[in-house]
């Protein structure tokens, strides 16, 4: 037995990782594409990397150049950060249910949001301030509420469940109060949409994801050393304590940025991170791969919702679908194994 | 390796909230010898183990690694040193045993740096060391327990410290896996000097297998040092509370605790032997 053995099972379980992240980032680069190829009219691949390239070709530059390219590139921002802040909840708390948009911090961005339009009757970048701002302290709320000697999994999921459900009761209430003029510019906070995507919000969220991506990844490693459960961590070297609250800054920024831009994108960040872990197999970070199927998951939900359904539907509606049965199923499984999260 | 790290405590007091746990407790753990704590449940053990492994802050008191403040010490630094494999470790589901090992090597990697010749020979050692090569592509979670506990053992190894504690290493294992995981460590000591600091609840493996003997009553040490001293009925008594009789392992030499319960009285022709 040698080292060249041992190297050989580590060659192959990276190459199947490296199969995995190259035909995702094909598939997310073709969708891009195909995104900016569709719609009213249509535009042949060439006039869309025209455009790319800043040629000014009729028609093409301003359909694809200020309507369809930035809702893709949010599509792929938001898909992104999303994923990232999802898998990062799922593997610090090493459940598939600690996600974001499953313990209540994107429903206190959803609640702050509708509470401005409704009845402050606010708009704009305030909105987006304000359901940032919602969204760092619905995460605080729920850290705070379930700290009792460092945070544990399971209570913070228990916890985060039933702030989601009293924020989505606040939404609901502030919605039958709410005037008709008002309902569209709120439902985009409920349901998550691209639709009227702008450069400006393009910029924020790229600056965003820049910025807390950076630090995240900075992260990775020492972030699946805490999957090794606490004690092993600090053991190996690993500060738990630092590490958590600079992960948690970095997915809570991720998730609020996100969700000021596009609403609440339901279950994207659910469901790419246990996606890419079925893809990547169980070796390295699921950073990077949850990104890639975050962003695949919205430009693909997008196109669906716009296209492929008859009537259009906001994106959220479709991710909607696609991830409630996985939820029920997870809830289903978490109680055969005996209740215990 | 060179095992000349020496650690012991100084007045450690361990509290959870204001709960007190270990109290004013002088410890020395002898360096290059297998030490073995004893002591009922929930007397602190794993408290202190976590402690002495940097886990834990001490309410007062410290815990003193070669002449310096633990606590004060580089948490990588200190992860070179000492390694814990804790009472109930966690694998990330579908994880490769080479994987789950190699972890351990994260004390000695640099920031940003790859994987290198010199992790993956410290792998292989410790694989090899725990008779684990043939299982390097297998799931951790499709192992059995004897088998997911050498491999926590190697990636441990991995970690290439002088200084090993382990809590409660042979919980869930069978008879023969419990001795097999128990001389597997002692080889680690024999061959390299590895300094082994066990919780081990079996009090005739304890007395069995360990040089140093310390024996925790609810957080106080109440006695520590050869066996054949410190496994006597009294502490049995004091530590237990339970009547038991001494006897001389034929095997080892080294003391055997039978105990005697409410239904078997003591016969008194049996003398224990002496
Ligand atoms: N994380 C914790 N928070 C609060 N109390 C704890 C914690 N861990 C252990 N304890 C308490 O400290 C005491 C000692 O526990 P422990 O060191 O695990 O005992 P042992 O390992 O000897 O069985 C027990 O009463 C236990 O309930
Ligand atoms: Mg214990």
């Amino acid at each position: 037995m040698s080292v060249d053995v041992l190297a050989a099972g580590r060659a192959r379980r990276a190459l199947r990782r490296r199969g995995a992240l190259t035909t995702l980032a094909v598939l997310v680069l073709g969708t891009f594409l195909v995104t900016l190829m569709v719609g009213q009219t249509f535009y042949p691949p060439l006039d869309v990397l025209r455009v790319i390239a800043g040629e000014t070709v009729p028609g093409a530059s301003f359909t694809v150049g200020e309507l369809r390219l930035p809702r893709a590139m949010l599509a792929v921002l938001a898909g992104a950060a999303f994923a990232l802040g999802g898998v990062t909840f799922q593997t610090m708390l090493r459940n598939p249910l600690a996600s974001p948009d499953i313990i209540g911090i994107t429903h206190g961005a959803s609640a702050a949001a509708v509470f401005g339009i409704t009845v402050l009757s606010v708009s704009g970048a305030l909105i987006s301030f304000v359901a940032v701002v919602a969204a760092l302290a619905t995460a605080m709320l729920i850290y705070v509420l379930s700290f009792k000697d460092g945070v544990v999994g399971t209570r913070l999921i228990l916890i985060g469940i039933g702030i989601a459900a009293m924020l989505q009761s606040v939404v609901s209430y502030l919605l039958v109060r709410a005037a008709t003029w008002d309902l569209p510019a709120a439902m985009r906070w409920i349901t998550g949409s691209l639709n009227g995507a702008t450069w400006s919000e393009v910029v924020t969220l790229l600056a965003a994801v820049i910025a807390f991506g950076v630090l995240l990844l900075s992260q990775s490693r020492r972030l699946d050393l805490l999957q090794l459960g606490d004690d092993t961590a600090s053991a190996l070297g690993v500060r738990v304590e630092r590490t958590r609250v600079l992960v948690i800054i970095a997915a809570v920024g991720l998730i609020a940025f996100a969700t000021a831009a596009a609403g609440p994108i339901a279950f994207v960040a659910f469901l790419s991170g246990p996606i890419a872990a079925r893809l990547v197999g169980p070796t390295g970070s699921l950073l990077v791969p949850a990104a890639l199927v975050g962003a695949l998951l919205v430009l693909v939900a997008d196109l669906a919702g716009q296209f492929a359904l008859g009537a259009r539907y906001p994106v959220g509606v479709v991710t909607g679908v696609l991830g409630a049965p996985y939820l029920v199923y997870l809830l289903i499984r978490t109680n055969r194994a005996g209740g215990s999260l | 390796m060179t095992a000349t790290h020496s650690l012991h405590t100084e007045q450690l007091s361990l509290a959870y909230g204001d709960r007190t746990v270990v109290d004013h407790l002088d410890l020395t753990i002898p360096t290059g010898k297998i030490t073995t704590i004893v002591g009922a449940n929930a007397c602190g053990k794993s408290t202190l183990l976590r402690a002495m492994s940097r886990l834990m802050a001490p309410s007062s008191g410290q815990v003193v690694l070669d002449g310096k403040d633990l606590h004060r010490l580089p948490t990588k630094e200190v992860a070179r040193t000492l390694g814990l494999l804790p009472q109930s470790p966690i694998a990330p589901e579908g994880i490769a045993v080479a994987d789950l090992v190699g972890r351990g090597r994260h004390p000695h990697q640099k920031v940003f740096a790859r994987w290198s010749a010199e992790d993956e020979a410290a792998v292989l050692a410790a694989l090899e060391a725990t008779d684990t090569v043939a299982l390097a592509d297998r799931a951790v979670d499709e192992l059995s327990g004897g088998q997911r506990q050498r491999v926590w053992i190697a990636m441990a190894l991995a970690q290439q410290t002088d200084l090993l504690f382990l809590d409660e290493p042979t919980t869930f294992l069978d008879v023969s896996h419990q001795v097999e995981v128990l001389d597997l460590l002692t080889d680690l000591n024999r061959e390299r000097g590895t300094t082994i600091v066990m919780v081990l609840h079996d009090l005739n493996l304890a007395a069995r297998y360990a040089d140093h003997l310390i024996a925790v009553a609810a957080g106080r040490l109440h006695a520590a040092g050869d066996p054949v001293n410190v496994l006597t009925e009294a502490t049995v008594r004091d530590v237990f509370g339970l009547e038991s009789q001494i006897m001389v392992d034929p095997t080892s030499g080294k003391p055997m605790m039978l105990p005697i319960g409410r239904h078997h009285a003591r016969a008194s022709d049996t003398a224990p032997v002496s």
